[in-house]
Order: C-alpha cells, then structure tokens, then sequence
C-alpha cells in the first residue's frame, strides 16, 4: 500500500468529470479508482460513478463492520441504477458533509438506521443516475428517452434494435443535467434486493486480504501503544522512561493528555516499552469507588428515585387490583470487539490524515482538527474494514490518541490497544439497578406499571445533547415499550457513576428488554396464563409484533420443548424492527445451557436477506455471551478484568444452533445490526425459571445463579 | 556446536542474531529478537497483516498460523520458536484460482461478518482437517476454541461439514 496524497473530496464533487477520484478501496488500499486522470467518468452525484470501463464505484458512507452495510448499500444504488452486482467497485467514502445524514447531523453508523435510513435516498440517486444515462443515449439516437428501457448497464433502443452501454455513455452523460423527477422501480422490477446474497466482501475476508485499521501501513509511520492511567478520571503526574527507552526498537516516549505513549518500530517493542514504563499517577475521586459501593448507590437510587426524571406519566399513578415489585441489577459489560482499538494518524503543516476503523467519521474529523489546530476540511478521514465494533468506535479517544502521538513525533503512526487496553477503557455497557412494578386487574391484564432506571447517560459521551433532562437511549425499551399498558409512569434517574457509559449493541435496550421482558413473564406467572398468550394480549394494535411472536412461537413448537429442556419467550423492539426468541434451555450445574434459539424479526423489507440472517444469528450469539458472563467488576477506581480469560465471551462449544427467520412486512427494510441482542438474554432467562423456579433479576447469569 | 566443542564463538566469527523463518515457501532472515512473537515479525516486519492480533495471550486465535504442520497461536509463540521452520499464514492456505476447501466453503455458507477472527478460523480448522479430515459438531467444540465476536460459529459448523462432506451440521 501507498500513501496518495488525496485531494479534497468535496472539492471534487463540482468539477468531477474528467477528473481524479481517491478514496479507500474495498482491498483497504489508499487508491486510485477505476477512473483515471485522462478518462471520463460520469459522477451524477455523491454516491456513484460510471466509468467507461463499464465498472460503476459505488460510495459507501457507513463502516462495514459485519452488518453487510458494504453490500447492501451498493446492492440498492445497483439495483436501481440497473447493473449487475458483478459491475460494482466499492469504495469507502472519506468524512465530508455531503456524507452525513439523512437522520445524524453527522456521518456516523449506529442505531442499526444505516439502511432504512438510506434506502431512498439511495434509490434515488441510483435511478437518477440511470435516468441520466438513458437521456444520453436518447440524444444520441435522437429519440424519446420514453423508448428506451435499459438492463444489466445497456440502454436498450427495441424499436430501432440498438444497445448502448452505460460505460459508452458516461462522458456524454457527464453533461446532461439531472432530471427534477424519477420513477423508481416498483418492487416486481427489482434485480438485486432480496435476491442478492452474496456478501462483497466475503471473499476479501477468507484469504486475508481484507483490510482492517490494524492493517494500515504508511512509509515512515511507527507504532505506538498508550500506558493509561488504570483509574477512571486519573492523570499522569510524572513519568520515568528510561526503562521503557532501552527497549530495542523504541524510539520515543511523549505524554499525550490520555496517558504515556510508547513509539516504536514494531508493535511489540512498543509494548515492551509501555510495560517498562514508570509511571506515577494523581487517581482522584473515583480511586475509592467499587463495585459494591456502586451497586449500594444504584438500588439505593432505584429505590428512592432522587434526582429523577420524567419519562412518561400516563394514566393514573394509582391504580387497584394485584400489585408485583421487582428490582433488577446488571453489571457493566464490555463490547470486547474483535479487533482491538487503533486509528493511524498523520500530522504535517498540510493537514491531517487518518486511517480508521471507526464508526464515527465526524467526530473524529472535528476533534482532529482540534488537537492539530487546523480547520476540519484539513482532515481526511478514510475508513477501513472494522473488526467487529457493536458501538465502541463511536467514540473518537483512540483517533485522538494517534492525532496526538503524530503530532508529538511529527510521523505518521498507529496507536495500538492491547487486549487488556480494551477491556479496562471501554466505554461500557453501564451499570443499571431498575425498580418495577406491575398492577394486575381481576382478569390478570397488566393495567399499570411504574419503572425507574438508573443508568449513566448513554448520549451525553456521545456529543450528544438531552432533551428535557432526559436520555431516551437509557430509558429504551421503557418510555416507548409497544406494550399497550393503560398506566405507564416511567422515570430515569442519571446516577454519574465515573464509569465510562457507552453506546453497546442497541445500547439501554438491551438491558431494559432483559428487566422488560423478565418482568413480563413474572406477571404472566403471577396472572396463570401463558407468557406468548399474555403478551399478545397486550399487543392488540401491534399486529406486526403479533405475528412476529407467534411466528417464533411456531418456529419452536412453543409449549413442546425437547425433553430435559424448557422454552423461555422475549419480545424486544430496536428502531423500527420487532424481533422475539424462543430459547430452549437445560441447566448444566447452575448455568444455563442453551441447546437451539430461535429467532424472528419483523424487518420490512430485507435487501440482502441472507446478512438479515447473519446478522439474527449473530446478535442472538453476542447477546448470549453477554447475558452469561458479560462482567466488568470495580476494585479501587479501575476494572478488574483483563482479557479474555477473565472476560468470557462465547466459544463455538457453547454456541447454540440459531434458527433465524424474517417477516418482510411493509416495503420498507428496517434496521437489523443490532434488535436480536435484546431478546436473548430474557428467553433463556424466562426458560431456567420455568426449569427451576429461579428467577434471575440480576445480570449477568454468572452472578445471578451463584 | 561451535559453543559446545570451543566453549565459545571461533575468534573472528561475526555475531549474529538472524532467526531463518520460511513463512509461506519464502525463506525470511529476521533481524529481530527471538523472544519477539511470530506475530509481530510476520506482521510488522514481514509485513503479511492477514494473520490478526486479537488478545496476545493465546486467548483468541485470531494470529493461529500453521508452523510446520501444527496450528499455533503466533502472539505467544516466539520466533525463535521457528527459527530453521516453515510457517503457513493465511495468505498461503489457498490461491485465488484454488481456494482450500474451507475457504471455498466459507464463500458458500456466507460465513464472515466482520470476518477479523476468519484468518486464524481457517487456519486452526485447516489444521484439524489434517489429524480429522471429518470433524463432527462435536469434535469443532472440543478442539476449536477460536472467538467469534459477531457469533459466526452456526455458519462455521454448516460450512466445515460441506468442505469435509460431512453431515453433521443438524
């Protein structure tokens, strides 16, 4: 790989054709597209070029890590663009503003939103693009572009027995205004979506040559790795390096205002290095903070309710018949990502470049500028491959860290995180303690629920502002329950624990679908009917929530579990999609064991259905782990795991079979990266209650079954 | 021998420290310390990135490679450890034109999400391929401790036992 010097995007955008397009191939090269300087591309806008190779670039402003975003976004320019699959050239978009959005005022990939945000707008510009190209060929046959048809990139003249094809005609094109309106495909003419399955990046990602951040190699760049003071809110007060400087290879110790950097030239030596470090620190306030006092604090605050909130208060707050209280406890988890955390920088009087695996292109841009002092448009930001991210590279502190470290050393550099790094400065799934309670009326219909959460702030570490007081990430899952519960009286209660609390998974939800829907089933007990049946009950204006539910139900023969095992159900809802599990669950010792899950969400429409697969199956696997052993404890102000053997996540020898299917219900695709993690936790929960009687109000079920 | 026989280096010998690594069928002279794990030299200073650091305490198995014939985990093995040997990483496991069974099964079964962890995947399966060429369900839960994080491991069984012909996927 080579290092181009790219010129600004943006810029380009106005006097394209003709001209040179950069960006970051879908093989993690800095490189020069299919178009080169002498030939003409036809650019309509930003997502998309037609080159006269026939090869189409298509631009994707989501980071691909593992949700499929890299193939369904081009799968839907393509689709109405009318090329075949095989036509498309993937390239990452670099940070700019004409990549951010629709929904985020900023380019960002989160809230499984990438596709239903997108899925017209890209439509549209890949049917304005073909619009464009059947005008060209209009005009050059002097006909009405209202004869013409097109398929698989060639303009097609039946009448007059003539093809053009879209790569002959995109320097015509380039000169052919947009036109103000275009028809899009009704779903019967659609080529690609729902139909195609292969993955773009599939083959890339079997034969190593996918390239992820860790993989970025500049000339002259160096490697880092970061010593961080181990107490939350702790700053470095002096520092020894002489040891760490006798590391062969170690070429430079400098403090950056995160920690004590390590340079070096392998990633080893700079890990050697960090480990030589002498380094004294001033821990402040949190240093006397531990899991326990913590968790006191939090029922405390669940159960006194200070400081609270607002969230809903419908109905009465008083209401007769037979009242439940519980109160649920989880400990903070960690994303623990595949790949760990780094970003490669490079800071020179030009400007700043950085290579990333990041899901947060604005942020990392904006705070770049800052620590180089130069304007945001000084930044380019391309992004590679991500190993795996699940909400930890929304955050820019590992950008930041080798914007610093460039600038100190004025070379390029990759800062690397150890294991150990990621586990201890995560931004984790937050501590919560949330006190329930249910009112059953003399049918056993849920009438009333009052609820408080308390759970750290999930959007104000993201940049993100309040609205009135409150953060409806946190309270997901409570505020907007689809449960249609007359009486609903929902508080959130913001505990500033000093833990780092971060956006995981379908973050609040996932926690609040665990007390939600463990709650749910305490009712149904206590009310003596069946967990589907009083769900359902409970849903009469949510017939897609219905079906998917009785779908699951279906799925797993409910109420017929195989022998020695017993069915646990959850329902849970993420941006727009229903999902529900069935777990079937026996007990090995006094955990859980899961034998098959399955899997059903409601997604609209899917564009690539196998990743909608992929990714119900996946999310069930993560959600597993975390509900079994997802557990960061506290001693003395700093995290007490390390890395993965004392931070268990799923293995294949525990790994269930998962049965997902999907309901295309309404046109429309929603989002699917993240809604399975949600239910999974809760089914296998409901499913060991209805083994043993035990009731686990305490995640994960390594503490909760002890 | 020469330590053995003379107690000490011949007079006028140069010193060196040069670890003789064949990694993929090229031979590597690596001025690198042998304590250095194979990881780092096949990555930072070889330069070959597709074998992953993931945990660096042989946790994971996203940097397994195969040395000689076995399946290691290249973050706590050291070079030394393959010096004179010949070392596999995932860029030799197949060619574009004749991918391994694995990885052509891979493709087919849509495997990868993220597909971080697939290089040491194939690289620890390929390997037990060798000692098992039929691996039950069961046997990958014994033998395969490889995380996953994006939970890939259904597709991994299906796509294991079509490589192998096996049926064993339920």
């Amino acid at each position: 790989m080579t290092a181009i010097n790219r010129a600004d995007f943006v810029r380009l955008g106005s006097l394209f054709a003709g001209s040179l397009v950069l960006g970051f191939g879908a093989d993690g090269c800095a490189n020069q597209s299919a178009s080169t300087p002498e030939t003409t591309g036809f650019k309509p806008n930003a997502w998309l070029i037609v080159h006269p190779d026939e090869k189409v670039t298509i631009f994707v402003n989501k980071s691909e890590m593992g949700q499929g975003v890299a193939t369904g976004m081009p799968t839907i320019v393509a689709d109405e663009l009318d090329i075949p699959f095989s036509s498309v050239v993937l390239e990452f978009a670099p940070a700019a503003d004409v990549y951010q959005g629709p929904g985020f005022n900023q380019q960002i990939t989160g809230g499984s939103f990438s596709t239903p945000s997108l899925w017209m707008p890209l439509r549209t510009a890949g049917a304005t693009a073909r619009a464009i190209l059947v005008a060209a060929a209009a005009k050059q046959w002097g006909v009405d572009s209202s004869t013409l048809t097109t398929k698989n990139g060639v303009v097609i003249d039946a009448k007059n027995n003539r093809t053009a094809t879209y790569g002959s005609l995109a320097a015509a094109a380039a000169s052919i205004p947009a036109p103000a309106k275009v028809t899009l495909k009704t779903p019967d003419q659609f080529t690609l979506i729902g139909k195609q399955n292969a993955r773009i990046d599939t083959p890339l990602k079997v034969n190593g040559t996918a390239k992820y951040g860790i993989d970025v190699r500049v000339p002259g760049m160096k490697f880092a790795s970061v010593l961080y003071p181990p107490v939350f809110g702790a700053k470095v007060r002096s520092f020894d390096a002489t040891k760490a400087k006798q590391v062969p290879g170690v070429t430079d110790v400098v403090q950056i205002p995160s920690g004590v950097a390590v340079v070096a030239t392998n990633s080893w030596a700079a890990f050697q290095g960090k480990a030589a470090l002498e380094v004294a620190y001033d821990n402040g306030p949190f240093a006397t903070q531990n899991t326990d006092s913590l968790k006191s604090r939090f029922l405390e605050l669940a159960h006194s309710g200070e400081g609270s909130v607002v969230a809903v208060a419908r109905g009465a707050k008083s209401v007769a018949g037979k009242q439940l209280e519980a109160t649920y406890f989880g400990y903070p988890a960690s994303h623990t990502q595949m790949e760990p955390m780094n970003a490669t920088a490079s800071v020179t009087d030009d400007g700043v470049e950085i290579w990333a695996p990041t899901q947060a292109q604005t942020k990392a841009q904006q705070y770049a500028a800052k620590i180089a002092g130069v304007a945001p448009e000084k930044v380019q930001v391309h992004t590679t491959y991500l190993g795996g991210a699940f909400g930890r590279r929304l955050y820019w502190d590992y950008t930041n860290d080798a914007v610093e470290v460039s600038k100190a050393i004025k070379a390029p550099v990759q800062v690397i995180w150890q294991r150990e790094d990621d586990i201890q400065h995560d931004w984790y799934k937050p501590m919560a303690a949330n006190r329930v309670s249910g009112v059953l009326d003399g049918n056993g219909s849920l009438v009333a629920m009052e609820h408080t959460v308390v759970m750290d702030s999930i959007l104000l570490p993201l940049d993100q502002a309040l609205t009135n007081g409150l953060d409806s990430v946190s309270m997901d899952s409570v505020m907007n329950t689809a449960y249609e519960i007359p009486n609903l009286h929902a508080y959130w209660v913001n505990p500033k624990s000093g833990v780092p609390a971060g956006s995981l998974r379908a973050p609040g939800a996932n926690w609040n679908t665990f007390v939600m829907e463990s709650f749910i089933d305490e009712l149904a007990h206590t009310a003596g009917k069946d967990p589907l049946e009083f769900r359902l009950a409970l849903l009469q204006k949510n017939p897609r929530a219905q079906t998917v539910l009785r779908t699951v139900a279906k799925n797993a023969s409910w109420g017929s579990p195989a022998a020695g095992t017993k069915h646990g159900i959850a329902l849970g809802f993420w941006n727009g999609t229903s999902v529900a599990t069935v777990a079937e669950v026996s007990m090995n010792g006094s955990m859980p064991s899961v034998h098959r899950a399955f899997v059903v969400a409601d997604v609209g429409r899917a564009v690539n259905p196998t990743i909608v697969l992929q990714q119900l199956e996946g999310a069930t696997n993560y959600g597993l782990g975390m509900a079994l052993w997802g557990l960061i404890t506290i001693k003395d102000g700093a995290v007490q795991q390390h890395n993965f053997y004392d931070y268990k996540v799923l293995r294949i020898d525990e790994a269930p079979q998962v049965y997902a299917a999907m309901i295309e219900s309404s046109g429309n695709p929603t989002g699917i990266g993240e809604p399975a993690t949600v239910t999974i936790g809760p089914a296998v929960a409901n499913a060991v209650f209805a083994l043993n009687g035990k009731r686990a109000r305490v995640l994960p079920f390594s503490e909760a079954y002890t | 021998m020469y330590l053995a026989v003379f107690g000490a280096l011949p007079f006028g010998l140069p010193e060196v420290d040069v670890i003789s690594i064949t990694i993929n069928g090229e031979k590597h002279d690596l001025d690198v310390p042998g304590e250095m794990p194979l990881l780092w030299a096949i990555r930072d200073v070889v330069g070959l990135t597709g074998t992953k650091f993931g945990c660096g305490a042989s946790q994971c198995g996203c940097c397994t490679v195969h040395l000689e014939e076995a399946a290691v985990r290249s973050c706590v093995t050291p070079c030394s450890a393959a010096d004179g040997k010949s070392v596999t990483t995932i860029e030799a496991l197949g060619t574009p034109d004749q991918p391994h069974p694995l990885q052509a099964a891979w493709i087919a079964e849509e495997v990868p999400q993220c597909g971080y962890c697939q290089s040491g995947q194939l690289m620890a399966i390929s390997a037990l391929l060798k000692k098992n060429p039929h691996p039950t369900d069961a046997d990958l839960a014994d033998s395969i401790t490889n995380i996953c994080r994006c939970g890939t491991y259904g597709r991994i069984r299906k796509a294991v036992a079509r490589a192998t012909g096996g049926g064993q996927s339920s």
